[in-house]
């Protein structure tokens, strides 16, 4: 009797074929499997009331959220009165470089394609920046390149918040979408897993911002080092 | 022979038709038996008038088809459906502009209500909402009073919320309201204040 494959794997307790480098991946390891255990959940943000405590009592700012368009961040942003700029940074970097091909993030050509398509804004144009988790994605020289243009498209003075893994020895990593329900909790989504191009610890976050004013790290329970970096 | 089998046939075939209806109605011979299922009509029509008042209601809408492609600015004085491709302005600004699934627009949009299926580049300034579904497609910047993104659509520009225009809203009151003071001798701020004081 002929199953289909998918239904075929479910049979054996096998996870099915293995994804293609740069597709959205199953978990491969016990490790990954419990860092992914809760696929949704709501959790206080430190990061988040710290960014927004930056901002707080202001109104008509310019902020840029690179986790792409979601309602509730919309919403919430724009209820408080500022102007929101959204990008989805990992779409149009997987666009940009094919897949999520390290080798072909090194490419200054397409370092300078995905600037153009990501973050090609004015110097000095933004009050804020919500990184989220994409940073951990770039290979090193496409991200000291998206260092330097973040460091001249935001106001001296603002805020952005990235997540960085705490675990460097994962293989893969979930990522998110995070979507803000009040100044300090976030409504967190995993998407599926992906495979970081780097991993980091403090000092090595702290030399990635060195250029900026200061840095804040709060460590969550699920293991993500919430950054704010004021620039 | 053949002539008498005729005749007795139909009668058993419209009997069965009418039975339900006709007998309270007419004991008659077969004649008036033509007549009857017209009568059976006229009772199922209130029912389905139902959707033709419903037909009846629904605006009308200019409509460009997916084969079609419009390259110049559109005014329109009707709610607009695009499902074909546009290169150049849409205006409807006071009317609703649907943009199906397999429409383009390369050019900006003004109109009350925006709703995206497919793809626009473009600005977009909605006065009172846009909606942005599920695989739909946004490249440009949007002013709206509110919006609406499913999961699943891609946006990329900015988001600017303008403040639904009550402006106009609250000058046909005020436009009304000079009256109350022709009749006593109030000024506008008192006129303003006397709903609040009625209550």
């Amino acid at each position: 009797m002929q199953f289909p494959e998918s239904l075929r794997n479910v049979i054996r307790g096998s996870r099915g074929r293995p994804a293609d480098p740069g597709v959205y991946r199953p978990p491969t390891s016990s490790r990954v499997a419990a860092a992914t255990q809760d696929a949704a959940s709501t959790r206080s943000s430190r990061g988040l009331e710290e960014f927004f405590s930056h901002i707080h009592g202001r109104s008509g700012l310019t902020l840029l959220d690179l986790g792409g368009a979601t309602q509730q961040n919309v919403t919430f942003i724009t209820d408080l009165g500022h102007k929101l700029y959204s990008e989805d940074f990992l779409q149009i970097l997987g666009e940009a470089s094919g897949t999520d091909s390290l080798a072909e993030q090194a490419n200054p050509g397409r370092i300078d394609y995905f600037l153009r398509q990501a973050l090609d804004y004015p110097d000095r144009h933004f009050d804020g920046v919500l990184i989220w988790d994409v940073l951990e994605y770039l290979a090193p020289a496409m991200l000291a390149a998206v260092i330097e243009r973040l460091a001249r498209i935001v106001r001296p003075g603002s805020c952005m918040l990235a997540f960085f893994h705490a675990d460097d020895k994962l293989e893969a990593v979930p990522y998110y979408a995070f979507r803000i329900q009040d100044l300090k909790t976030l409504h967190v989504t995993q998407q599926g897993t992906r495979k970081p191009a780097q991993l980091f610890n403090n000092r090595s976050l702290e030399k990635l911002f060195s250029k900026s004013e200061s840095v804040k790290f709060f460590l969550t329970k699920d293991r993500l080092r919430e950054v704010v970096v004021k620039a | 022979m053949w002539n008498k089998r005729r005749e007795e046939e139909p009668p058993k075939s419209f009997n069965p038709v009418v039975t339900p209806s006709a007998p309270p109605v007419t004991a008659s011979a077969p004649p008036p038996a033509t007549p009857k299922p017209v009568e059976v009509k006229k009772e199922i029509t209130p029912v389905s008038s139902t959707p033709v008042g419903r037909f009846e209601s629904v605006n009308s809408v200019n409509s460009i088809g997916k084969s079609v492609k419009v390259v110049g600015q559109i005014y329109s004085k009707e709610d607009l459906f695009v499902d074909g491709t546009v290169e150049g302005t849409v205006e409807a600004s006071e009317h609703k502009v649907t943009i199906g699934p397999h429409g383009t627009i390369q050019g900006n949009i003004k109109a009350r209500e925006v709703l995206v299926l497919g793809t626009i580049q473009g600005n977009v300034e909605a006065f009172e909402r846009l909606e942005i579904r599920k695989d739909a497609k946004l490249l440009g910047d949007i002013r709206t009073a509110r919006i609406v993104i499913e999961d699943g659509a891609y946006f990329k520009g900015s988001i600017d919320i303008i403040k639904p225009e009550p402006v106009k809203a609250s000058s046909k009151p005020a436009s009304s309201a000079p009256a109350p003071p022709a009749a006593t001798p109030a000024s506008a701020a008192a006129s303003a204040a006397a709903p609040e004081t009625r209550r």
